[in-house]
């Protein structure tokens, strides 16, 4: 049987088409991280007191702090001072573009090599999309026509300039400046990201989208994106992300906070597809996010969707505080680990509410040398009466040099409150392969079909434009030589 | 004309040898019965026809319509036309029965440089074909062979092949585990697909099929070789008299 293990291993090799690098001018602080480095940011970016304030208590707080090492993840010590905290594309002395027409013409090719454009005629419909390029937004499309229903799509640097009130009311209270060792780091140094508020009673008309690029070598990227959906409000958000390939790893640390009030709905969903890194585990991006997002009214609903199938190491469990009572949080992942990757995923349900309802379907696929986590922690307060989660948890091997681990943690507080845990392990059988190729189906072809059969629970929660995006991302994330 | 045609093969795993020496000729037209004991190589022999490469072959080769069909891949034998009906049929969950056969059947067409079929001809092609195994409808929503009984699963296979139309078939015991209603049913949609133009290997342990799928010859495997060979009358012969008989002959001519 081994010589056929190994024609399935053999699906390892696999081809990252965005790893492309963009010679543009910068401004990048050199590497190092202390306070300086901090007011500079702050500086940089023009921001009121109370905001550096906030930075210089975040990094104090992460002097003290431990990179935390219980993930199931194995990698060299992190050098912080080896990273560039900032980096800017444009010359040092240069304004940020104010519009789109601004933008340097090298960004948006750079972004319709992506299959993003920015341009006013290209542009995707249907969708408005906020581009990070580094550490800076570089322009955030369908502006006028959000700006008509009272939606603010835009930068946080921008929505600091020009909503403070609301930054100020709402950052950190999700993701407080001291919670972990990465979201504090990020606290301290983040660059730029995206902010979305939603007027009560708005139902958002476009998908709004940010697409995160890491360019500029020995930089790391600190976003920070918060999503306010006030009452009655509904939205669905899309992330997506890419990097140049490269030998040594990028460190990628961001923030999401999500704040649903009284019968808020946000969906947020993640096609995260960072340089993964070669076989042998050189290079690709250390993908470290805190995400989480709480359910603060009456009758609200956040749901995560994540496809995750690059970064060298990923360690990120998008959670829902499920605070206001009948509110619903939900989780459907699927995470990719293939050649030399490690994903540690999963969620955390944090049940406070009555009635609250969680479920989690978590799908990780194993390839390579790849080695999946899930670890998912549910809680339930001892106030969560009645409160429920369906937590499914399955994952699926191919070949036989890589790995799947479940850490289930499970929390009851209160007796009323029900709590259901399913897990499967499946391994795509040599048997399965030849069943298809005597078929007439191609073994390349057989894999993406039995894969994108697990998957797909997940794939049609995203929204429509993107799951077949997904599948195509998926298909080539497992492309290799066929034996 | 001759279709397929086996010279001394030899084949095994792990460095076991389990054909020991297969020489087999089909012509166009034919039917051809393998009988034999458990564990004499039958099932060995039609997955080293369909190409799986767990089996290493030794010597020997395998002409199929004038090519050398060792040294095809498995999916580009079945595209040729040689089709194996698998003994065990393979669970794929997740995969929906009714995309798995459309990508089948599109993957055979292309082959030949056909349009692809969308799925509402497809469907239509299904409809045909379904009818014909009195197969119910709603098992082309779920996954590929999943929870299907065993005689689902045989007619399945039997489904394929209807939609394949390879111009050789290899039945690998779609008669076990079927009841004598869904025997006839397995046989009849068998015969329809006859043709003066294609063939059928037909593996069984029983004589029983023999009845509803009348062979033109009857050979007999016995510890990776065919000891006996002859017309359908040694099929009854066999149910007569058991396998000892042939066995014990084999071991004195050995
Ligand atoms: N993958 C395998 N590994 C080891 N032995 C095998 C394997 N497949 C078949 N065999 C052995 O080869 C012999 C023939 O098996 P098989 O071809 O399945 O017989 P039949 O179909 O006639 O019952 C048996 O002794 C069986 O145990
Ligand atoms: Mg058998």
């Amino acid at each position: 049987m081994s010589a056929d293990t190994e024609t399935i291993d053999r699906f390892v090799a696999q081809e990252y088409k965005w790893g492309f690098y963009t010679d543009i001018e910068a401004d990048t602080l050199p590497p190092g991280l202390d306070e300086d480095v901090v007011r500079h940011i702050s500086t940089k970016k023009n921001e009121p007191e109370w905001l550096l304030e906030w930075r210089l208590k975040a990094f104090r707080h992460w002097e003290t702090m431990k990179e935390p090492h219980w993930p199931q993840v194995k990698y060299d010590t992190i050098d912080y001072q080896a990273v560039s905290y900032y980096s800017s594309p444009g010359a040092k002395d240069k304004d940020r573009p104010k519009s789109l027409d601004e933008v340097d013409p090298k960004l948006l090719e750079t972004y319709e090599k992506l299959g993003v454009p920015l341009h006013e005629r290209e542009r995707l419909a249907g969708v408005a999309v906020d581009a990070v390029f580094d550490s800076i937004s570089v322009g955030t499309t369908h502006k006028e026509e959000l700006a008509k229903h009272g939606v603010i799509f835009c930068s946080f640097s921008e929505a600091v300039q020009e909503y403070p009130e609301l930054i100020k009311k709402y950052l950190g209270t999700v993701v407080p400046y001291t919670d972990n060792f990465f979201a504090t780091l990020n606290s301290a140094v983040f660059s730029d990201g995206s902010f979305v508020y939603i007027p009560k009673g708005v139902r958002c008309p476009l998908e709004l989208s940010t697409y995160f690029r890491i360019n500029a070598a020995e930089t790391g990227q600190f976003e920070r994106t918060l999503i306010i959906a006030d009452e009655g409000s509904h939205v669905s958000y899309l992330e997506g992300c890419t990097a140049p390939m490269r030998d040594e790893n990028q460190l990628h640390a961001a923030v999401v906070e999500l704040v649903a009030l009284g019968d808020a709905e946000i969906k947020y969903s993640t096609v995260q597809n960072w340089y993964p890194g070669d076989e042998d585990g050189n290079g690709g991006i250390y993908n470290f996010v805190t995400k989480r997002g709480i359910c603060k009214g009456a009758r609200s609903k956040i749901c995560w969707t994540q496809v995750e199938t690059g970064s060298a190491i990923t360690w990120k469990y998008p959670s829902v505080i499920l605070r206001g009572d009948d509110s619903v949080g939900e989780f459907y992942s699927v995470a990719l680990a293939n050649l030399a990757q490690q994903a540690d995923t999963g969620t955390k349900m944090i049940h406070l509410g009555k009635n609250t309802r969680s479920t989690v379907i978590s799908k990780g696929i194993s390839a390579g040398k790849g080695q999946n986590s899930y670890r998912g922690l549910v809680q339930m307060g001892k106030n969560a009466t009645n409160a429920r989660n369906y937590t499914q948890c399955d994952s699926l091997l191919i070949g036989s040099r890589c790995g799947a681990h479940t850490f289930p943690y499970i929390e009851v507080k209160n007796p009323s409150a029900q709590v259901e845990h399913e897990a499967t392990t499946s391994k795509i059988g040599e048997d399965q392969i030849f069943y298809c190729n005597a078929r007439g189906i191609e073994t390349q072809d057989a894999v993406n079909m039995i894969v994108n059969g697990f998957c797909k629970e997940v794939f049609r929660e995203l929204p429509m434009e993107f799951a077949m995006e997904a599948q195509a991302l998926m298909d080539v994330s497992l492309e290799g030589s066929v034996g | 004309m001759k279709m397929l045609e086996i010279k001394n093969l030899k084949a095994g795993v792990e460095g076991k040898e389990i054909l020991k020496g297969i020489d087999l000729t089909i012509n166009a037209g034919e039917v051809h019965a393998i009988m034999g004991p458990n564990g004499s190589g039958k099932s060995t022999l039609a997955q080293v026809l369909a190409g799986r490469d767990a089996f290493d072959v030794g010597e020997g080769s395998v002409t199929f319509n004038g090519q050398d069909l060792l040294e095809l891949a498995p999916e580009v034998r079945v595209r040729e036309g040689l089709f194996l009906a698998f003994q065990y049929p393979v669970e794929i969950p997740g995969v929906n029965t009714t995309y798995f056969l459309r990508a089948a059947v599109n993957a055979v067409r292309e082959h030949h440089g056909e349009a692809a079929l969308n799925a509402v001809d497809f469907l239509k092609l299904m409809r045909q074909k379904i009818n014909l195994l009195e197969l119910d409808e709603s098992l082309l929503k779920r996954s590929v062979n999943e929870g299907f009984s065993g005689g689902e699963k045989k007619r399945a296979e039997i489904l394929q092949m209807a939609l394949l139309n390879p111009a050789m078939a290899v039945l690998d015991e779609t008669d076990s585990g079927l009841d004598i209603d869904a025997l006839k049913v397995v046989a009849n949609g068998v015969n329809t697909l006859k043709r003066a133009d294609n063939a059928q290997l037909i593996i069984t342990h029983y004589q029983r099929l023999l009845d509803y799928i009348v062979p033109d010859f009857v050979h007999v495997l016995y510890d990776g070789r065919i000891v006996k060979s002859g017309g359908k009358e040694l099929a009854l012969e066999l149910e007569e008299k058991g396998y000892d008989w042939i066995t014990s002959g084999e071991l004195q001519t050995a």
